[in-house]
């Protein structure tokens, strides 16, 4: 179970990577290995604004459809364009090619509520 | 002795087996199974190019033996169970008495006086009652053996050649349909030629305590010529490639096997009464109901279980299983429609959608099964 010390992460097994005023987003490994094959990924479209903690996409796999939640306020600035042709990219490298789409967050603030990966890793032992 | 906890999964005898090749298991119908081991969809690939092996000691496993044994059945089943000689075996159902269907069933004749009744997991209590209490008078004796067996199955175009050098009989001379008692890597065994896969594959019947010596002995036999294990999640989206219904999705209480389409199994022609004879009879004559079809999806997102088919925008039916079809590279739904809904999208070039979670999804009838394999049956 891989999870990345540099990132941070949500209680609904996304990470996100903060680069300035860049927040770039994905499912983690945890969720990649619940999910199975995915088979399709639906983000929204940039331009898009999207609300913390509220539904802002679909992950699709053989068994099960899982919600993605936005993790921060802001726009939508870029989706994945490989995950279209390849959504498998999710399953083989969630954290690196696997990534999902890049928001502007809405102010400079950091955001609150996420995840250190020591809670995060925490909270996947108790899930297990 | 510790009494059983009534909420803890029962365990295969191939548990030990799951674990060491890190399976991701699941609970399914009170047992903890493997749901797959590594990527379901690798693992359903292989199955149709090579082979899989599969642990399916979950399922029931019911004889009924003695002089009576044979009408018992022709009573308690809608199938001709006494027609069938040793050796054959039958795809059947149990039926309530108003033709609602209790269970699926496949029915192995091993001898004049003796059956093999295999019940799905989550039905297993509920066939061996109903049973039990249909052969009462009839001289035969219903017995729950499933504790006696484990379950092997191996499937796939490469499963014989894989079987064979391991068998104590040749695969040749077992037809599809067909049972007999064999050694496999020495150890006695129930050998069968069925499966749920839609490909050439063998079922086999083994004592708990050779389950997993026969699995080990398959495994490295099986390696060079690409079997792998494969889950439950790779065995349901192979079985509705090949078009077969799923207890508890296609099939159930409410449900007869005419609507299902499988009205081929209820042999109204047998002599003598059969639980739900009356109610079979009229379904037979009646118009259908409901048609069982096959739809694909015409866009990625996948028609699941439960979700209302709609045609012309209005909800006119709803999926039973769907799932992205690996061999088909589309996602493939079974449904049920009005009939005259059926009709009208046979003949029409759009207009048939699913509601895939608030979005109309287009999609098309396409005749079962989805998948055929090429090879011919022996």
């Amino acid at each position: 179970m891989s999870i990345p010390e540099n990132l941070m992460y949500t209680a609904e097994h996304e990470w996100v990577a903060l680069e300035g005023t860049t927040a770039s987003v994905g499912i983690t490994d945890f969720a990649q290995q619940a999910l199975g094959d995915v088979v399709y990924v639906s983000v929204p479209a940039a331009g898009s604004e999207v609300t913390a903690g509220e539904p802002c996409g679909e992950v699709e796999s053989t068994k099960s459809v899982s919600d993605i939640y936005a993790p921060v306020d802001g726009e939508v600035i870029e989706s994945n364009p490989e995950i279209d042709d390849d959504p498998g990219l999710v399953n083989t490298d969630p954290y690196g090619a696997g990534w999902l789409l890049k928001i502007r967050l809405a102010d400079d603030a950091e955001p609150a509520g996420l995840l250190t990966a020591e809670e995060y890793t925490a909270l996947t032992k108790e899930a297990e | 002795m510790t009494t059983p906890d009534p909420a803890k999964p029962r365990e295969t005898p191939l548990r030990g087996v799951h674990d060491r090749l890190g399976a991701s298991m699941t609970e399914f119908a009170g047992w903890l199974m493997p749901l797959r081991y590594r990527s379901e969809t690798a693992e359903h690939r292989a199955v149709r190019t090579a082979a899989g092996l599969f642990d399916l000691s979950h399922m029931g496993e019911i004889s009924v033996r003695g002089p009576g044994a044979a009408a018992a059945l022709d009573y308690a089943l809608v199938g001709h169970l006494s027609a069938v000689p040793p050796g054959r075996a039958r795809y059947t159902m149990i039926c309530a008495a108003d033709g609602g269907i209790l269970d699926d069933l496949i029915v192995y004749r091993l001898a004049d006086e003796e059956f093999l009744v295999v019940a799905n997991a989550a039905n297993t209590g509920v066939v061996l009652a109903a049973l039990t209490e249909r052969a009462a008078a009839h001289d035969a004796q219903v017995t729950d053996e499933t504790a006696r067996y484990a379950l092997i199955a191996i499937q796939g175009p490469a499963a014989a050649g894989i079987l064979g050098p391991l068998a104590s009989v040749p695969l040749d001379g077992v037809r599809y349909y067909a049972s007999q008692p064999a050694t496999v890597a020495g150890r006695g065994i129930l050998l069968a030629r069925t499966g749920y896969t839609g490909e050439d594959g063998f079922e086999l019947f083994t004592a708990p305590q050779d389950a997993e010596h026969i699995w080990s002995a398959l495994t490295a036999a099986g390696t060079e010529a690409g079997l792998v294990p494969a889950g439950l999640a790779a065995r349901d989206t192979l079985r509705l490639e090949a078009g077969m219904p799923l207890y508890g999705n296609e099939l159930g209480p409410a449900v007869t096997p005419f609507d299902a389409g499988l009205g081929r199994v209820v042999k109204l022609d047998k002599p003598g009464d059969f639980v739900g004879r009356d109610a079979l009879a009229a379904a037979a004559q009646a118009a259908p109901r409901r048609v069982l079809v096959g739809l694909l999806g015409g866009t990625r997102r996948v028609p699941r279980h439960g979700y209302p088919v709609l045609w012309d925008g209005q909800p006119r039916g709803e999926v039973t299983s769907g799932a992205p079809s690996p061999t088909l590279g589309v996602p493939i739904a079974l449904a049920y429609l009005e009939p005259a809904a059926a009709s009208a999208a046979e003949t029409a070039d759009s207009g048939l959608a699913v509601d895939v979670r608030g979005r109309a999804e287009p999609a098309r009838l396409t005749p079962l099964p989805f998948y055929h394999r090429t090879s011919s049956r022996t």
